[in-house]
């Protein structure tokens, strides 16, 4: 029996990035969309991690995910804060009302 | 004199002419700044005009009779005669102030005091003062704050203005300080800017009325036929300047940089010797011209003449023209022929301006000025003034018969004996000339202010055929015109004689002595007998056309009645320096030729006048006659000037006193003599004709050459900056104008366009990034293939 070969993380990644994605195009929560996020970045992740397991990449994918890691938990803090503030100013965080700047 | 009382004399003197000269400068500015403050009834001008010009004959007074201390008299004495003392220093010269220097050529305010600037100082301060009081009276109704003026019609009667009283005083304040500035000048380019200045006031004072039509164009006329002669006063002026370098009478003594005292030769010392004589180098074979020596130890490298003096020469011919043109000035100021026709005209002015201006100061500075220059002119130059004052003094006199207004007839008078003044400088008489200057302007000013008080007593009528009988509404004015006409006609008492003195008015002695002058030069030159016979035959007409003035005015019937019933004598303010003047006119030439007035000017006689000159002129045929030679003729001379005044006063008597002739029908006989008269010689027409005329043509000309040429070239030039403006708008407008909004218009489409897919919703913009990536994905895998 084989083992697990590249193609197979690659698939796990693409479906997370996928669900990622469909989370922020479909959730009108705030925190929703955050978690998206959360999804999508971590897809990436596991092809950067992927990477650096099965080609010549090497350590630089891990390092690069690990990276990724911290902007994402930057981004979270970051973006909580935009929420809580979005739901002081709307009190809900339903992003279809941040219309104001539309064109 | 020793050196020292010399200095002390000259400082005195010229500290009193100072202040003399400059108190009616002070005068002026007081009365045009201050002479109304509050309202027009203020004679407080008239009375600072008054002090400044009576303060100013004091000064002069006594600057004459200090003079004459310090000199111990010594002009009055009976056997003093120029050349026997010519060693003294008789005139006291200096700098006030130098304008510029420019190497050895200098410009300055200088005086110049003799016998002569004190006599004229006195006698124009004297007249002034009395002239000033006068008008105290005589334009008392310009006292107002609404002055009607009866001789201009507007559209609502009479024109009215407010008074200028003080504006008048302060006219005549200048006028009194150019006038002494003129005669207290060291230089003639000084008397040449006081020469202007006193033109000027008579413009103004011409022009006092100027909203008369009539005023303004008398005073542009005798602006402009000044100018004309003025032009040849600037011609004698550079030529001087080009080849005397200087403009100074008399020598200057200056300090060089070494402390030595230096003599600057003046105009007459380069030109004469001590004995006033002139060096005539004929023409030869190296120079094709006649040369004058001038003598100029000042230039170095030049030619040594006469025992080692040094100097230069320039050609005869060009000291005779620097000569005619300062005489053509002393013809536009006096009035003479052919410069005459602006006086009569100057009329329009009011009468105690004609007495001061145009009959007894102003004009006599053109005589003034050809005294004083005496020295300048040669034999050529003497004659034609003899002749110009001939041509002048018969002209003037005969028009003068036919005139008929009061101050015309006058006018005529003065530039009639204004001619005799210039004949008598022409043919040698230097002293009657200058002596019948002083005499004349006395009685002539005297004659004025009558007239003034008779147009002031007729309420501002001049036409004598209306006046008649006025003696018995105003005596005292009809005897001290009395007294004038008598002077000037020269009538005497023959044969009487008290105490040695003849029994005559000063026009007498003066008009004596200048045809005694042209009797004694006619005979030595006896081409030029003319010169003679016409003055004599003016003495005539002038005793006929002054009692036929005052025949006509104040005897008989009056013609008039509403002139007569209206008439009244004037106020004492008036007839007061009448009274004085006519003192003046009867006696400031008391004994005559042996008097003071006389002696005084004789002390100043150039030179080379007391023994006369003898066959002189380029051509060498001219006479002038000698003191001696006019002693001989002196008693003959009088008796035929006497002979014809009497005979011209007869005249004047059966026409216009007895009335036994009647004008009119010699009128009559004489229609076209008499219009020639009345038309003045015709001077004005011919004047008219010759450049009034042209001169309308030509600007015509230069109109119409404006009008259509050079206007239709600046227009041309507008239109055409018209249109290349209106295409410039066009193309700014449609390309560049097109391609700015073009940019901005896409760009304003574009982000209205895009503005449309900012929805602000944030699913449907993660929507895009989907479809973008998958877009871009496949847009790579078809093209990367």
């Amino acid at each position: 029996m084989e083992g697990v070969g590249l193609t197979e993380y690659l698939v796990v990644a693409g479906i997370l990035f996928v669900s990622g994605v469909v989370c922020m195009a479909t959730k009108r929560n705030a925190i929703g969309v955050l978690m998206g996020v959360e999804l999508v970045l971590n897809g990436a992740n596991v092809n950067f991690v992927a990477f650096s397991r099965y080609t010549k990449l090497g350590l630089d994918g891990q390092v690069i995910s690990l990276f990724v890691i911290v902007l994402a938990a930057a981004e979270a803090a970051v973006a909580l804060a935009i929420a809580l503030n979005f739901y002081n100013n709307h009190l809900t965080i339903d992003v279809d009302r941040g219309d104001e700047l539309k064109g | 004199m020793d050196p020292q009382t010399y200095q002390s004399t000259g400082e005195m003197l010229r500290n009193l002419l100072t202040l003399a000269w400059l108190l009616p400068l002070a005068g002026f500015v007081l009365e045009v700044f201050a002479g109304y403050w509050s309202h027009r009834l203020s004679r407080a001008a008239a009375y600072s005009a008054v002090f400044c010009i009576a303060a100013g004959f004091v000064c002069s007074f006594a600057a004459l009779m200090y003079w004459g201390h310090q000199t111990h008299w010594s002009a009055l004495e009976s056997h003093a005669s120029p050349a026997d003392h010519h060693d003294v220093l008789k005139y006291f010269s200096g700098t006030y102030y130098t304008l510029a220097e420019f190497g050895k050529l200098r410009i300055a305010i200088d005086y110049h005091i003799d016998s002569l600037t004190l006599v004229m100082f006195t006698m124009v301060t004297l007249i002034a003062t009395m002239i000033h009081i006068f008008a105290i009276g005589y334009m008392s109704d310009e006292l107002t704050e609404h002055y009607e003026d009866h001789q201009v019609h507007t559209a609502h009667g009479h024109f009215h203005r407010p008074g200028r009283f003080y504006m008048f005083f302060a006219y005549l304040s200048l006028f009194s300080f150019s006038m002494l500035g003129l005669v207290l000048a060291g230089n003639v380019f000084q008397v040449f800017v006081f020469w202007e200045l006193v033109g000027v006031c008579s413009y103004f004072l011409i022009g006092f009325y100027f909203e008369r039509k009539s005023a303004s164009t008398a005073a542009n006329k005798a602006f402009i036929m000044n100018r004309v002669g003025d032009f040849g006063f600037l011609i004698g002026l550079m030529i001087l300047w080009t080849w005397f370098g200087t403009f100074q009478f008399n020598e200057r003594v200056e300090s060089d940089a070494n402390g030595r005292d230096v003599v600057m030769p003046g105009l007459f010392d380069m030109l004469r010797d001590d004995h006033g004589n002139v060096t005539v180098l004929p023409a030869n074979d190296h120079d094709s011209y006649a040369r004058v020596f001038l003598a100029d130890p000042g230039h170095s490298g030049a030619l040594k003449h006469e025992g080692h003096k040094e100097g230069k020469t320039m050609p005869y011919f060009l000291l005779v023209v620097a000569g005619l043109g300062i005489f053509a000035g002393c013809v536009g100021k006096s009035a003479q022929f052919p410069l005459q026709t602006w006086l009569p005209d100057a009329m329009e002015g009011p009468t105690p301006v004609s007495a001061l201006v145009h009959s007894a100061t102003m004009v006599a500075a053109g005589v003034y000025l050809a005294g004083r220059f005496y020295p300048m002119f040669l034999p050529e130059v003497l004659l034609t003034i003899a002749y110009v004052g001939c041509i002048t003094l018969f002209m003037a006199a005969t028009i003068a018969v036919v005139a008929t207004d009061i101050k015309r007839v006058l006018a005529y008078s003065t530039i009639s004996q204004l001619g005799y003044m210039m004949l008598g400088i022409g043919v040698g008489g230097w002293t009657a000339g200058l002596f019948h200057l002083i005499t004349h302007a006395f009685f002539k000013s005297l004659m004025f202010l009558c007239s003034g008080s008779v147009i002031h007593g007729c309420h501002h009528e001049q036409e004598m055929p209306k006046m008649g009988g006025l003696i018995r509404k105003m005596p005292i004015t009809a005897y001290t015109m009395l007294v004038g006409v008598i002077a000037i006609c020269g009538l005497a008492i023959p044969g009487i004689s008290i105490f040695g003195i003849k029994i005559a008015f000063s026009g007498y002695h003066s008009k004596d002595a200048i045809i005694a002058t042209a009797m004694t030069f006619s005979q030595l030159n006896g081409s030029h007998f003319l010169l003679f016979v016409v003055p004599l035959l003016g003495a005539g007409i002038t005793a006929f056309y002054m009692f036929r003035l005052w025949f006509y005015t104040f005897i008989g019937q009056p013609r008039d009645h509403h002139v007569y019933d209206h008439a009244h004598e004037s106020p004492v303010v008036m007839w007061a320096p009448l009274i004085v003047l006519s003192f003046f006119a009867a006696f400031v030439a008391f004994k005559g030729e042996a008097g003071s007035l006389f002696k005084l000017l004789l002390d100043t006689e150039p030179a080379s006048v007391a023994h006369g000159l003898h066959d002189v002129g380029l051509a060498g045929d001219l006479n002038f006659p000698s003191h001696v030679g006019i002693e001989e003729n002196h008693k003959a001379a009088g008796l035929y000037a006497l002979l014809v005044a009497v005979m011209g006063t007869t005249l004047a008597y059966l026409f216009y006193g007895a009335r036994v002739l009647n004008p009119a029908e010699v009128k009559r006989q004489f229609a076209g003599v008499h219009n020639f008269l009345v038309e003045k010689w015709q001077f004005d027409i011919l004047y008219d004709a010759a450049f009034v005329r042209p001169v309308h043509v030509i600007a015509k000309w230069f109109v119409a050459f404006d009008r259509n040429v050079l206007d239709g070239f600046l227009h041309a030039t507008a239109r055409t900056a018209v249109s290349i403006a209106t295409l410039d708008r066009r193309f700014d407008e449609t390309v560049v104008d097109g391609l700015v909004n073009l940019v901005g218009n896409v760009t304003y489409d574009a982000g209205r366009s895009l503005r449309y897919v900012q929805t602000g919703r944030l699913r449907q913009y993660v929507m895009f990034i989907v479809l973008g990536v998958v877009g871009i994905w496949i847009v790579m895998r078809l093209f990367a293939a």
